[in-house]
């Protein structure tokens, strides 16, 4: 099943380096979304809550563009009946894709990151890095959960560049509380927060319930 | 098959919807600081823990459907969460007014409560559009049931992760109403339950009946209709039958001009 989950992955990455359909697009997406929160909020530069919320909600809004594109080329070719009809475990997808989606953030992020630290954040981003590499990491993991299962879920329906923001957006309310909450303090220049772990836990059961869920259900979505 | 179960439920909900009415107004005490408006109470709390329980049990016939493959607990799951998301919206409703005569404002947020139905209701808005663009009826089953299961696990979660937020900035022991209310409060509150769950297990029996009947009549019209096919001539009677259950209807009669249009689903 590793074996199939590799190859599998090992196809999506190979296309996206070649296509650059996903990440370039989820980037150029996040650091317009930052113009426009300069000129929404009509201030240069953002601090504490308000640019932890900035931050989340365009980093989970980057987040639909990558699963919107998850599916696409299995749909668009017929990948997904040769998938279907290797002997593999169907599992072996889920996994493959959910991997890609979590390297497509961490991509995503390393450019999206430093970019919002340069034209919005006020405080000092270095001393933030490590506690908010932990928080984007852990989500990134319920994210690429989520996002396989939903990707996987619309992919199916006629209206699926609706339904699948749809039904992403109410899934990742946990991920913005525990991501918001957790960063507004990293932000006001105070240093670390004392409720780090609190947040990083509900991320982790978050991650852990989704990855569970999907691991479970995958099977059922792709029957035939 | 639901027909006979009905009848007794919906006398017992008659009864126990004007048992808790005559509690509520007659019986239960007029709360001390927030007057006749906490009535609402008895209304507000049962819709939103009845909701609640038909979001989770949408979700465990979900997974009895994805078990066993019999497509019936799909439509249980289905009337479960359908039933939900209207009692939802009245959770929303109820909790609004609640809140403008009690905080004076329409929507507050540090009620962990009323903030989290508020996210599930926007999850499970989905489900429908999500259910009706999918064609193939046995797909569509499958995939609502997927959609019903982490819909339930999500709704575990996403109290914990409300709750969470809200006791970070507000800390708070229980809703205002909870913790220690005089025990006629509490009985009145109880048969207010009782008389909510009594009202979602009648129209959730009534609406399973009644899809029931409509899947009866399509099939017993279908099989007429393969009948009249099959003594039209020149026809292949067996051409009917092959096709699965529910699906476009349109392919049985396509040269036979006598054969009524079946209605649409």
């Amino acid at each position: 099943m590793i074996g199939a989950a590799f190859a599998i992955l090992r196809k999506d990455l190979r296309v996206e380096l070649r296509a650059r359909e996903a990440v370039p697009a989820m980037a150029l997406f996040a650091v317009t979304a930052f113009v426009l929160f300069h000129f929404a909020f009509d201030r240069d530069a953002l601090d504490g809550d308000v640019a932890a919320g900035t931050l989340w909600i365009t980093l989970l809004l980057t987040t639909v563009l990558g699963v919107n594109r998850l599916f696409v080329a299995e749909r668009e070719q017929g990948g997904l009946e040769a998938m279907l009809l290797a002997p593999i475990d169907r599992t072996a997808i889920f996994l493959a894709k959910a991997t890609a989606l979590f390297l497509y953030l961490v991509a995503v992020e390393v450019v999206a990151v430093p970019a919002f630290a340069l034209l919005l954040l006020g405080p000092d981003l270095f001393a933030s890095l490590p506690a908010l590499s932990a928080l984007l990491l852990l989500a990134d993991l319920g994210l690429a959960a989520v996002g396989a299962l939903v990707g996987a879920l619309a992919a199916e329906t006629r209206a699926r560049e609706v339904i699948g923001p749809l039904l992403l957006l109410p899934l990742v309310v946990p991920l913005a509380i525990a991501g918001a909450q957790a960063t507004e303090p990293l932000f006001t220049g105070s240093g670390t927060p004392e409720d780090l772990g609190r947040w990083l836990g509900l991320m982790s059961l978050y991650a852990t319930i989704f990855v569970l869920l999907s691991v479970a259900l995958f099977d059922f979505l792709l029957e035939d | 098959m639901y027909g006979r179960a009905l009848k007794p439920l919906a006398l017992a909900t008659a009864a126990g919807a004007a048992l808790a009415f005559g509690l509520i107004f007659f019986y239960a005490p007029l709360d001390a600081d927030q007057g006749f408006i906490q009535k609402i109470f008895y209304l507000h709390v049962p819709m939103a823990i009845v909701a609640l329980l038909g979001f989770l049990a949408g979700g465990v016939m979900a997974a009895m459907h994805l078990r066993t493959r019999r497509r019936v607990w799909d439509m249980r799951s289905y009337v479960a969460i359908h039933l939900s998301i209207i009692l939802a919206v009245g959770v929303l409703v109820t909790g609004s007014i609640w809140a403008k005569a009690s905080w004076g404002h329409w929507w507050v947020w540090d009620e962990p409560m009323l903030v989290s139905f508020l996210i599930i209701f926007l999850l499970y808005a989905v489900y429908q559009p999500l259910r009706f663009s999918i064609d193939d009826p046995e797909r569509q089953a499958r995939y609502a049931s997927v959609f019903a299961i982490s819909g339930a696990a999500f709704t575990v979660l996403n109290f914990v992760a409300v709750r969470m937020a809200a006791t970070y900035t507000h800390p708070r022991v229980f809703s205002q109403t909870g913790g220690n209310m005089p025990a006629e409060m509490f009985f009145t509150f109880l048969v207010s339950l009782a008389a909510m769950a009594l009202v979602f297990a009648t129209l959730w029996t009534l609406e399973l009946g009644s899809k029931s009947a409509s899947e009866r009549l399509r099939r017993a019209r279908r099989r007429l209709e393969r009948e009249a096919d099959g003594r039209a001539p020149g026809l292949d009677g067996e051409a009917g039958r092959t096709r699965p259950a529910g699906g476009a209807p349109a392919a049985v009669s396509v040269s036979a001009a006598s054969a009524p249009t079946p209605a649409p689903r």
